[in-house]
C-alpha cells in the first residue's frame, strides 16, 4: 500500500485515477470494474479493460483504461471523438477535426479515400460526383447492393454517417467543370482528384492552378490492372500538386479497375492528404 | 537546342512548339498538365508556345481510372 498512501489526504478516502471512454475519472481505491460500469454506463454490453474484453469482474488499478460500450448506441460527439483520438496518437485529432477536404469524384478512389478520412476524424468533406451507383461499381467502390441506383454523393454520405456521424458533409451532384472549382472548393484545405476520366483529371489540375493556386491538389494516374501494388507511388509533381500511381496503367478494355490497386492508390492519396493537413510535408518534399 | 523535360535533357529542333513536343511524346494535349519554367500553362496556349533553349518543362500525363 506504500504507493497508494500518497493519495490519502486528511480525512479523505484513497482515490485512484482511471480513464473511462478516454475521460479521466477518480474512483475509490478498491472499486471494481463492474461497479464502475454500473455507475458510469449501466447495462454496457462490452467492457474493455486496458484494451482487452473482460467477462469477469476485477479491481481497478491506477492508470487503467476502461471502455464501456452499449451495443447499438451512438456515442455522444465528445465521447466518440475522444475514442477516435485514442488510436491516433497525439496532435492528430485536434488538427484534422478543423480540416475540410474536397473529394472530386466519388467512385473507387473517392469513396475509399472518404471512408479513410472519415475514420481519421476529418471534420468536413465536400463530395462531388454526377453519377449513380451501378452494379459494376461494387467491385471496388464503397457502396452496397441495396444502394444501386442512388446518387453516389447521397449513398456515400449515408455510409460515412454510419462510420463517423460527426463529419460535416457537403454534397454536390454535378459534373465538375473548371468553372465550378472556386465556388465548391474555395474553403477547403486540400482537394483530392478522384476522377476516372483523364481529361477531367487534367482539367481539374489546370483549374486548381488557375483559381486556387495555394490549395494543394492530390491527383491520381495509373492504377488499373493487377501489376505490383508497390509500383503505385506518391510524389510531388508541380508546385503543390501531388501525383499517386504508376503513371502508366490506364484503364482500357483488357485492363480493368480492381479493388486491390484502387484501394492502395486511395490509401496513398488519403495519406498525402493527412500529411498535408498535419503539416508533415515540407515545401520541397515529395508525398 | 536543349530543353529539360521532367528533369531529363532533350534535344529539340529550333521553333518547335509545346504542341509539337507533346505529339512527339505521344501525349494527348487534353490529358496533360504542363508546367513551363515554373508556371502552369492553359491548354489553349500549347499550340502557340514556341520552346526556347534551356526551357524547363514538367509534363504530367493522366491515364484513366478512378
Amino acid at each position: 500500500m506504500e504507493g497508494v498512501s500518497a493519495c490519502v489526504g486528511e480525512g479523505a478516502s484513497a482515490t485512484i485515477a482511471v480513464r473511462v471512454n478516454e475521460r479521466e475519472h477518480h474512483v475509490a481505491l478498491g472499486t471494481s470494474l463492474f461497479a464502475l460500469r454500473d455507475r458510469v454506463k449501466p447495462g454496457a454490453d462490452v467492457v474493455l479493460h486496458n484494451g482487452f474484453p473482460i467477462r469477469t469482474d476485477q479491481l481497478l488499478s491506477p492508470g487503467d483504461t476502461v471502455v464501456l460500450i452499449r451495443r447499438g448506441e451512438v456515442p455522444a460527439r465528445e465521447e466518440l471523438e475522444a475514442l477516435l483520438v485514442s488510436r491516433h496518437g497525439p496532435g492528430v485529432h485536434e488538427r484534422v477535426r478543423r480540416a475540410r477536404v474536397g473529394v472530386a469524384g466519388c467512385g473507387g478512389l473517392g469513396s475509399t479515400l472518404a471512408v479513410a478520412l472519415a475514420r481519421t476524424g476529418v471534420g468536413g468533406l465536400v463530395l462531388v460526383d454526377f453519377d449513380v451507383v451501378e452494379p459494376s461499381n461494387l467491385n471496388r467502390q464503397q457502396f452496397f447492393v441495396d444502394q444501386i441506383g442512388e446518387r453516389k454523393v447521397d449513398a456515400l454520405a449515408a455510409n460515412l454517417a454510419r462510420i463517423n456521424p460527426y463529419v460535416a458533409i457537403e454534397r454536390h451532384c454535378l459534373r465538375l467543370g473548371a468553372g465550378d472549382v472556386p465556388a465548391l472548393f474555395a474553403g477547403v484545405d486540400v482537394v483530392a482528384e478522384c476522377f476516372d476520366d483523364p481529361a477531367a483529371k487534367a482539367e481539374l489540375a489546370g483549374a486548381m492552378r488557375a483559381h486556387l493556386p495555394a490549395t494543394p491538389l492530390v491527383t491520381v494516374s495509373g492504377i488499373a490492372g493487377y501489376g505490383p501494388a508497390q509500383a503505385i507511388a506518391s510524389r510531388r509533381v508541380l508546385g503543390n500538386v501531388f501525383l499517386i500511381g504508376d503513371g502508366e496503367s490506364g484503364a482500357r478494355p483488357g485492363r480493368g479497375l480492381l479493388a486491390p490497386r484502387v484501394t492502395v492508390a486511395a490509401g496513398h492519396q488519403a495519406s498525402v492528404v493527412l500529411r498535408l493537413l498535419l503539416g508533415a510535408i515540407a515545401d520541397d518534399e515529395g508525398g | 537546342m536543349e530543353v529539360t523535360v521532367n528533369g531529363t535533357q532533350r534535344h529539340l529542333a529550333e521553333g518547335q512548339t509545346l504542341a509539337d513536343l507533346l505529339a512527339e511524346l505521344g501525349a494527348a494535349p487534353e490529358h496533360v498538365a504542363v508546367e513551363h519554367n515554373g508556371a502552369i500553362l492553359d491548354r489553349a496556349d500549347f499550340p502557340g508556345l514556341v520552346l526556347r533553349p534551356a526551357d524547363r518543362l514538367e509534363i504530367v500525363r493522366f491515364v484513366g481510372g478512378g
